[in-house]
């Protein structure tokens, strides 16, 4: 037969887990953030937050919106598939405000070496140069136009 | 207030249904981007690369990248006739400002873009103890700073080298494939950057992309594909020599 005296020391250690179990619950709602595990084992917010970056590259879409005569000239030559902010620069500012925001001209002489140098490691079919032997001292610009990058009319080759 | 047992029966369900619309929440402002309807990857030409390291620059304006670390970077390979299997590598500043002349004359010779494969079984994501890097539905592989408590276990952990411990924000770092780009529609802004194509952006979800195409005619290959990580950078024309 049980006696109700001797349950005391059960309830006691009963009480000693109830209250393990809401200071863990309170904890843990304190600590896990709220959009943990929305989507997997993570910060669910993460994603957002990640995306609400803003971007530096406008992308040559933008670009293209605004300038269709620089497009339109590039179509006809080898740089057709040259993005503009690949030697331009990065200018999503520019494209958000064209008139405070003014992009600065690329330096031909670092610029277009940078890509055109000669090094064994590139593919032969692309065109190289040794700079000094090729310019003697021009600036690229002299006699390409780095839009269509075909030899300028009066260029002497 | 009185109510039949008819009533009751009618409300309850109606209640549960009321109550589980609170549970949810306010839905989210509809973006127009749905992730489930992406797969992303890379296709890394490297008959293409010419080493100029715009990407290089171009990921360091785009995501803040600190001096001296790399979200992708460049690499020039010299595979002599003799050691094919010890190929020498360099990468001057991640061949941020393009490279040399090279030392080498004869061999093979060629640059390799390397950033995270953003791999579908990817080990750093494995063991991150806190679930700061994770998988999203379009094949990405990104990491919250703000939840990442610095361990260090994925950097060594990601058998690409491609991750670092950030200098200033003492958390993991790397490639995020511009999330924040393509989620807009834009491409990352290393292959925006990109003058010969030899970077583009995939998407393995839309059956128009080029790239369904381009893989049956190519010989493509991934990096470290013994490791069955599910790399999905897909290079065209990687030599064997490559790490």
């Amino acid at each position: 037969m049980l006696k109700l005296q001797d349950i005391n020391h059960l309830l006691r250690m009963a009480a000693v887990f109830a209250i393990g179990l809401v200071l863990f619950l309170v904890f843990r709602r304190a600590f896990i953030p709220k959009s943990f595990g929305r989507y997997g084992h993570f910060r669910g917010d993460a994603i957002a937050e990640i995306t609400a970056r803003p971007i530096v590259y406008a992308g040559h879409d933008t670009c293209e919106g605004c300038h269709p005569n620089v497009a339109d000239t590039k179509a006809k030559g080898a740089h057709v598939h040259v993005n503009c902010e690949s030697c331009h620069g990065p200018l999503a500012e520019h494209a958000d405000d064209p008139a405070s925001v003014k992009p600065q001209k690329p330096d031909v002489a670092h610029l277009c070496v940078r890509c055109h140098s000669e090094n064994i490691a590139k593919s032969q079919g692309f065109p190289q140069v040794n700079a000094k032997e090729h310019s003697r001292g021009q600036l690229c610009n002299a006699c390409h136009q780095p839009h269509n990058p075909g030899l300028v009319q009066g260029a002497r080759k | 207030m009185n109510l039949t047992r008819r009533q009751l029966l009618v409300l309850l369900p109606a209640a549960a249904a009321a109550w589980e619309y609170v549970l949810a929440g306010t839905p989210e402002a509809a973006p127009t981007y749905n992730s489930t309807e992406h797969w992303w990857g890379m296709l890394l030409d490297i008959t293409k690369c010419i080493g100029c390291g715009s990407c290089v620059r171009a990921c360091a304006l785009e995501n803040d990248v600190p001096d001296g670390y790399f979200r992708t970077w460049v690499e020039r390979y010299h595979v002599s006739d003799f050691h094919i299997e010890n190929p020498v590598v360099d990468s001057p500043d991640g061949g941020k400002e393009g490279f040399p002349p090279s030392e080498f004359t004869g061999g093979k010779n060629f640059f390799v873009p390397k950033f995270c494969n953003h791999c579908v079984d990817s080990p750093c994501t494995q063991v991150c103890p806190v679930g700061a890097t994770f998988h999203t539905a379009d094949g990405v592989v990104l990491v919250d700073q703000n939840y990442c408590v610095g361990c260090r276990y994925c950097i060594q952990a990601c058998p690409y080298g491609c991750r670092f411990f950030h200098p200033t924000k003492h958390v993991a770092d790397k490639c995020t494939l511009c999330y924040h780009r393509i989620t807009k529609g834009l491409t990352t802004a290393c292959c925006e950057s990109c003058p010969t194509g030899a970077r583009q952006l995939v998407d393995l979800k839309n059956p128009n992309d080029p790239i369904h195409i381009f893989l049956k005619t190519h010989s493509v290959q991934v990096l470290k594909p013994h490791l069955a990580t599910g790399a999905k950078n897909f290079y065209n024309g990687l030599d064997g020599s490559v790490r």
